[in-house]
């Protein structure tokens, strides 16, 4: 089975993001790139089924050339090769699933795996519009999947609200991955040396022709409230009445 | 700039320029490395860390595991060679891993004996034989290796080992009696390197599998520190080993327990970067966290400067673990691979820099002390609380000035070893002593308004200072100053000092030449901060040195030619200190 994997770069979660003076965006300076965890859960899953069956695992993502360290290391986790669309500004959500549809396009993937969203923007969109811009089936937020034996179907089951839904797709299919999927093998050294010899197909963006002007415009970013400091209570009649008239949750 | 040209004797540095280009610094890391340094620092992070406390104590089932999962991510095979199924990479590697597996001293300090003194004696003296029999499963983690060189009684004195080998009266096997002490992984090491004496008189190595008969590990010790791994004496009770299983030359074993202390002590200057770091990321999270007075205390000069001078000392600590790193490196890779003797001569490569690694593992260490301590001091009484996490990095710290050498031993053989290759006339030490005479006692020129000017004119005034302290020394001693350990120090300690400045200082002019602006800003703050100490230290270095080994004229000379030297005008310290202070609280991390 040839599975694509799109990823896409994000600053590093554990690091302490601060947005610019002017709200316009985050300060990315010296701050790390990581693959998103989801769509690190995404190729770890491609790489899985490659074992199990056997196939290839195609990386692809959208950015700047420097996002070539963070396809190193879906490539340094055991994925084939890679496509690079080279791009300078960020992408909204419509432009990047056309983009993505184009290189799918060219490389006529069996099944596409991503992350159900990245965790910078958290907009949980780029599955949905990739399928609809292929006309393919979706299966989003999968904990598991199963493939029929001849390959033709896959079973995958996803975390909805209160419990799990098992759907069947026809391939090729677009599927999200959810956290409990797998979890992600660790890049070995043998893997990581292996992955600089390994192909990074690099396409400039403007060569697809894609219409990627931006429908959705970013307004201003601004940090989360600090946390004003807690109190404390005498007893419960206290905290009940201070839960009714102070929080109104009651 | 060649490999040639910068390759710098071990020890040079003391009477050479060294610019920016030919030293290697974390700037340098290829992808490779920086993606082997993440892969690490996650593994710590996700595997280890949670576990701290099964493994303080003694879950060595657990600890085994680790290990042997490190081994699945190659992280075992870093020095090996291609032949035995290794990766061969060079130094600077091997010290990213060892600096990113550092979170958690229990666990670097079972890493660092099975990779380093546990694999490289096999490595380098193997046998075919011997390889093919033992790295496969070293390098894997499928068996851990641990190195016996200590005993009750003998510790820096390594060669007054009294554990004994006697060969078999039918010649196939040798008789090994004694005890090995401070054993570390210890309790669950499949192979131990052990050195003994045949007939009480040839110092020679021994590759002891723990189920070779009368191979016993004792009891685990209770330590101060590093809990989580493993530390037992071993005894041996007519432990028969096969003669097969002698390592390298017959009464040739103190090569092997010298030459891979070299390496050691380079990766335990790695090791102790890392361990720094995190402990500063922990204090620095907890002083944005601790309110007294109503802010967080992260936000008091007092605390504040205690992060700065943290900060400037490990950006000197990590530079010269990583340039020393490059200087073997550099050397390493002129070493054709495959010739006959191929180890022999890569072993003179790295003994070349026997001094760069002792200062890497002195000085690494010391600041991995101070910072340990002010992390304490950041936690305040919750410091001294096991719940914190800086109570056990205030314990796990100690034994770094202690292993791999106590760091009095590697002290003296900084000077010691300068003043033997001067003596040998591989240095020129001598006319580098009057050289530095005559400037020193030359009218003192302002310095250069060039780049870090000030900071260049400070290490070439101390390096002067110690060519003419140690030019004293030697008039006064004669021969004998290799036994005048007070003098040895006093002078080690200025070599040191210079090192560390001359890396940080070298290493701040390549960030700065980068173009990134806010790391320029932080790496001059941090080389300005850094100059000063060092400067100050200089001061007490020197002037200990000098009333040492100075009288009348000559000690009046070399305390003004100390007063000359030490001076470094640190305008804007104070706006320096402040901004690491501010990039390490920002980011809750070393900031650079």
């Amino acid at each position: 089975m040839k599975i694509l994997v799109a990823i896409k770069p994000v600053p590093n979660p554990d690091e302490k993001v601060k947005i610019k003076g002017d709200g316009s965006g985050i300060v990315l300076d010296n701050i790390k790139m990581v693959v998103n965890p989801f769509c690190e859960i995404a190729v770890e899953e491609a790489l899985r089924i490659r074992e199990k069956q056997t196939g290839e695992v195609v990386i692809m993502t959208i950015g700047p050339k420097a996002s070539e360290q963070q396809i190193r290391t879906g490539l340094a986790m055991g994925a084939d090769r890679a496509v690079l669309v080279e791009a300078g500004t960020d992408l909204d959500s419509l432009a990047v699933g056309k983009v993505l549809a184009k290189v799918v396009e060219g490389e006529k993937p069996d099944l596409v795996l991503m992350g159900k969203q990245s965790v910078d923007d958290d907009n949980n969109q780029v599955g949905q519009i990739l399928a609809a811009v292929l006309g393919w089936p979706q299966a989003t937020f999968a904990s598991k999947i199963e493939f029929a034996a001849d390959n033709r179907k896959a079973n995958v089951t996803r975390e909805v609200d209160g419990g799990l839904e098992t759907i069947e797709v026809t391939l090729p299919a677009v599927v999200t991955t959810d956290l409990r999927l797998n979890e992600p093998r660790y890049a070995s050294l043998p893997g990581i040396m292996k992955a600089k010899k390994k192909e990074v197909k690099v396409i400039p963006l403007a060569s697809l022709g894609v219409d990627t002007a931006p429908r959705v415009r970013v307004l201003s970013y601004a940090p989360p409230k600090q946390r004003a400091g807690g109190g404390r209570v005498a007893d419960v009649p206290e905290l009940v009445a201070k839960l009714k008239n102070e929080a109104k949750v009651l | 700039m060649t490999t040639e040209e910068k390759i710098l004797h071990g020890g040079a540095y003391l009477f050479r320029d060294t610019p920016p280009s030919a030293v290697f610094t974390p700037e340098d890391f290829t992808e490779e490395q920086v993606a082997l340094g993440e892969t690490t620092e996650q593994f710590l992070r996700n595997e280890v860390l949670p576990h701290v406390e099964r493994l303080e104590n003694h879950d060595f089932e657990l600890m085994v595991s680790l290990l042997r999962r490190f081994g699945e991510l190659g992280l075992l095979m870093i020095d090996a060679p291609e032949e035995y199924g290794g990766l061969e990479l060079s130094k600077t590697t091997s010290l990213v891993a060892a600096e990113k597996a550092s979170m958690y001293g229990g666990f670097s300090t079972a890493y660092a004996a099975h990779s380093g003194i546990g694999t490289l004696p096999l490595i380098y003296y193997g046998t075919k034989g011997q390889k093919e029999k033992y790295l496969g499963k070293i390098i894997t983690g499928e068996w851990l290796s641990a190195y016996c060189l200590t005993e009750p009684d003998s510790g820096s004195d390594a060669l007054g080992a009294r554990t004994t080998a006697t060969l078999t009266p039918d010649g196939k096997h040798y008789l090994l009696n004694g005890t090995k002490q401070f054993i570390t992984n210890g309790s669950f090491a499949d192979l131990f390197t052990v050195f003994a004496k045949i007939d009480r008189e040839h110092f020679t190595a021994f590759l002891v599998e723990r189920t070779f008969p009368g191979v016993k590990p004792g009891a685990e010790e209770k330590k101060l520190g590093i809990r989580g791994s493993s530390t037992t004496p071993l005894i041996l009770e007519d432990a028969r080993v096969p003669v097969e299983n002698v390592l390298g030359e017959i009464g040739k074993g103190h090569k092997i327990a010298f030459n891979v202390l070299n390496v050691g002590r380079l990766k335990l200057g790695a090791c102790v970067v890392g361990g720094g770091k995190y402990a500063l990321a922990e204090g620095v999270k907890y002083a944005n966290l601790r309110k007294q007075f109503g802010v967080t205390i992260g936000t008091f000069g007092a605390i504040r400067e205690k992060v700065a001078d943290m900060v400037a000392c490990l950006f000197a600590s990590e530079s010269v673990a990583y340039r020393v790193g490059g200087m073997v490196d550099d050397r390493l890779a002129l070493v054709p691979k495959g010739i006959p003797g191929y180890y022999e001569v890569y072993q003179n490569g790295i003994e070349e820099y026997s001094i760069e690694c002792a200062i890497a593992k002195v000085f690494c260490s010391d600041v991995l002390a101070l910072v340990a301590d002010e992390v304490v001091q950041i936690f305040g009484g919750y410091g001294y609380i096991q719940e914190y996490p800086a109570e056990r990095i205030y314990r796990d710290e100690r034994i770094n000035r202690i292993f791999e050498g106590t760091n009095e031993i590697n002290r003296m053989l900084i000077p010691g070893t300068l003043l033997r290759r001067a003596m040998k006339g591989e240095l020129p030490l001598q006319e580098e002593v009057m050289k530095a005479i005559g400037r020193l006692s030359a009218p003192g020129a302002e310095a250069p308004a060039a780049p870090f000017g000030t900071e260049k004119a400070l290490l070439q005034n101390l390096k002067d200072a110690f060519l003419v302290l140690s030019g004293a020394a030697a008039q006064r001693f004669g021969k004998k100053v290799k036994d005048e350990q007070e003098t040895l120090i006093a002078l080690a300690d200025l070599a040191i000092g210079v090192f560390a400045l001359e890396s940080a200082v070298l290493r701040a002019e390549k960030i700065s030449a980068s173009g990134n602006a806010s790391r320029a800003s932080l790496a001059e703050a941090a080389a300005k901060v850094f100059a000063f100490r060092t400067g100050e230290e200089a001061v007490s270095a020197a002037r200990r040195a000098a009333f040492y080994v100075g009288e009348g004229n000559t000690l009046q000379m070399l305390l003004s030619g100390i007063r000359r030297a030490t001076r470094y005008d640190a305008t804007g310290l104070l706006d320096a200190k402040r901004r690491l202070a501010a990039a390490a609280l920002e980011k809750d991390r070393y900031p650079l």
